[in-house]
């Protein structure tokens, strides 16, 4: 083919310019395994939400006014007067959910799959310092549209800082510039988190990704794909990541957007708990509302802090948290990486750390009782437990053998396709024939579903079954 | 798969909880397409609230362009004398007398159902009662100590509390004394009305997301069932 002048001038850059050596070793030419299961969406998917905080952040800053005197007001200018201003301000504010929902199953699959192990430890800190950076975010982020909860929130956390001893009450003054959160606080959290930490965070996503580039990704099985080559030097159980998982994602994309569209367009407060009601009062330094929550992806840590009788004692547990988190791979000291092959005391280790963590959530968003506050110290412990004393049960841990190939998986079809196939033996066990009196049609009247009624026995069986099979996937 | 639904099911769970009130609301009927019961319930707002209340975030205009009225008929007919279309929905109230005369500045009602909520707001207007400790003479069951006298007095009547005592608790109920100008469910309607335009008020593009959101879901969904499709061509060749 003749070139063309477009095509020189394509190529006078790419002579210059590398842009095609960076598509192939990191998209084209990078091979991931191929039996990515849905979990493995929400790396794609984070990536997806930090660009939407960033294009609609950017979009707010065109209106919003960091001035404790006009925040709030602006923030209702954008939600009734600017042109379309309350879609990306509910773009934003879902946004910030949707970004720790996401994140938090992306961090649990890291736990389920063991890829925060050799040879993936630095993915896992980079990935937990994004974790930390994203905490200040949304932190500061919830300060500015200036209503109680962001006031009351920010002076909560803020004044745990006058804990720590001797420096406290110095250091809690030095970041709120004032004696209490007022317009100075306002302006820095607003440098922050426009400009500050968006750089940290997309510094560090490119870290993660240049990390986990290096060493490739892990998969379901934990097996490393990199230890089977055929000859060309192409992982056998790889798939290069475009198009296979480009196209993949984008399924995992829509679907998302899904879920986002809906809150966005239908319930963009979520009964309270994405956009707190009482931030729509204006912040008022005079008023202490009755109940300070911290917004729902914060809870479980405020939770911890909460547990601690002592107020220096809970700040450093609400720290020690997140820090126990870091120590993650070398706190495992089991060689497999899946859960698939792992020993029956992790699998019950980390349901409990599940449940409590779900639950130091939930205790989070509700006043103090006696009875909570006993809760939140048990889940507290479970939490700690399961950390702390991760160095010991895992050495005992009996795993499963560790195939040397990745395992087939069952696509979507497959699955819904043996549903299928076993769902006319489920419905004849756990049902069975109304004994009719009356000659009311014929006999194939009488086998139709509608006919039938629940068999208790049969409903048991399938329970016990269901049990036995719930124990086994637990051993 | 399936841990990802249990996890899905019990975060809607955990959202589903609501703090308790301690006294049972009762339930507001909103509905934002009820064009007439908007322009009643501006009304409303206009005759009995706006003397010591605003909407600061509200404009005339968007209420006339939203509620689908006649610009000259809400400066007619809602509006209070002087006010230009363009105005945001202000009070006359001085600040410094507000807080002379009740002790604290009334608050701007634009948010008020957001923070609030529908049914609080309600059941807050319908049930003063009257108590002689009260600097007004009333008291309110939903909001105990409120500094805002009640406004709709003449339309309600006066009410008392009475202490009620059943084999499940005590609780106690308002009873009527004096009717007021209104009957009972006139005035359930009335105040329904104007709860209806303040939950407009605390966010008018409420209908309007309403409505392009199911295009957009839709869009979404196509997407979503073509990028499968595409996603099973490229991955036929994968075994």
């Amino acid at each position: 083919m003749k070139p063309t002048r477009l095509s020189e001038c394509g190529n006078w850059v790419l002579e210059r310019f590398p842009i095609t050596k960076f598509w192939n070793d990191h998209m084209a030419h990078y091979y991931a395994p191929k039996n990515f299961n849905i979990w493995y969406f929400f790396g794609s998917l984070a990536l997806l939400v930090l660009v939407n905080q960033i294009i609609t952040g950017i979009l707010l800053t065109m209106n919003y006014k960091p001035d404790a005197k006009l925040a709030f007001d602006s923030v209702e200018y954008i939600m009734r007067d600017v042109p379309w201003g309350w879609l990306v301000r509910y773009m934003h504010s879902t946004g910030a959910s949707a970004f720790f929902i996401v994140i938090y199953l992306h961090m649990f699959r890291a736990l389920i799959y063991g890829s925060f192990k050799h040879p993936r430890e630095l993915i896992w800190i980079f990935g937990m310092l994004l974790f930390v950076a994203l905490m200040a975010e949304a932190f500061m982020g919830y300060l500015l549209p200036w209503g109680q909860m962001s006031f009351w929130g920010a002076q909560v956390i803020i004044s745990l800082f006058s804990a720590i001893p001797v420096i406290g009450d110095d250091l809690s003054l030095w970041i709120r510039g004032d004696y209490v959160i007022a317009d100075a606080t306002l302006n820095r959290f607003f440098a922050f988190h426009v400009i500050a930490v968006p750089l940290v965070l997309v510094m560090l996503v490119f870290m993660h990704l240049v990390a986990l580039h290096e060493v490739g990704s892990n998969n379901p099985d934990g097996i490393e794909i990199k230890a089977s080559k055929d000859p060309w030097g192409h992982p056998v159980d790889g798939i290069p990541f475009h198009p296979y998982y480009t196209v993949k994602d984008l399924v995992g994309v829509g679907v998302f957007l899904v879920f986002f569209a809906t809150v966005i367009f239908y319930m963009p407060e979520v009964g309270g708990y994405f956009l707190e009601h009482a931030n729509f009062i204006p912040a008022d330094p005079m008023k202490t509302p009755e109940h300070i929550a911290p917004v729902w992806y914060f809870t479980p840590f405020y939770s911890i802090l909460r547990a601690i009788p002592d107020k220096f004692a809970g700040v450093i547990g609400m720290g020690g948290s997140i820090v126990v988190l870091f120590l993650m791979p070398w706190l495992d000291r089991c060689k497999v990486k899946s859960i698939r092959y792992r020993g029956g005391i992790f699998k019950k280790a980390l349901f409990l750390f599940v449940v409590s963590f779900l639950a130091l959530g939930y205790l989070g968003t509700q006043p103090v009782t006696p009875i909570a506050t006993t809760m939140a110290r048990l889940f507290t412990a479970i939490y700690f437990g399961f950390f702390l004393l991760m160095p010991i049960y895992t050495r005992w841990e009996k795993t499963k053998p560790v195939p040397r190939r990745l395992t087939k998986l069952q696509t979507l079809e497959e699955q819904l396709h043996a549903i299928e196939e076993q769902l006319p033996a489920f419905i004849e066990e756990i049902t069975e024939i109304k004994p009719t009196t009356a000659e009311i049609g014929d006999a194939a009247f009488r086998a139709t579903f509608f006919n039938r009624r629940p068999n208790p026995k049969g409903i048991a069986h399938v329970l016990s079954r269901l049990a036995v099979k719930l124990k086994g996937s637990l051993d | 798969m399936k841990n990802l639904i249990t996890l899905l099911l019990l975060l809607t769970l955990s959202f589903g909880v609501v703090a308790s009130e301690s006294v049972e609301l009762q339930e507001a009927d909103i509905d934002l397409s009820d064009n007439a019961s908007l322009q009643r319930g501006a009304q409303h707002f206009v005759t009995y609230c706006l003397g010591c209340h605003s909407a600061k975030y509200m404009r005339y205009l968007r209420f006339a362009l939203d509620v689908g009225v006649d610009q000259q008929k809400v400066l007619k007919e809602i509006a209070p004398e002087g006010a230009s279309i363009y105005d945001q929905i202000h009070s006359a109230m001085n600040k410094h007398d507000a807080e002379k005369w009740f002790g604290v500045q009334p608050p701007d009602l634009s948010l008020i159902a957001r923070s609030r909520g529908a049914d609080w707001l309600y059941s807050y207007l319908k049930s003063y009662y009257v108590d002689p400790s009260r600097p007004f003479g009333v008291n309110n069951l939903v909001f105990e100590d409120t500094a805002m006298p009640n406004p709709l007095w003449q339309l309600q009547g006066e009410q008392h509390a009475e202490a009620r005592k059943t084999i499940y608790g005590e609780y106690t109920k308002l009873v009527l004394d004096h009717p007021g100008a209104l009957s009972e469910r006139e005035f359930d309607l009335f105040v329904n009305d104007l709860v209806n335009f303040l939950v407009y008020v605390g966010e008018p593009v409420q209908l309007e997301r309403e409505r392009i959101g199911k295009y957009v879901l839709l869009f979404l969904i196509i997407f979503s069932v073509i990028a499968y499709l595409l996603k099973k061509e490229y991955w036929k060749d994968v075994d």
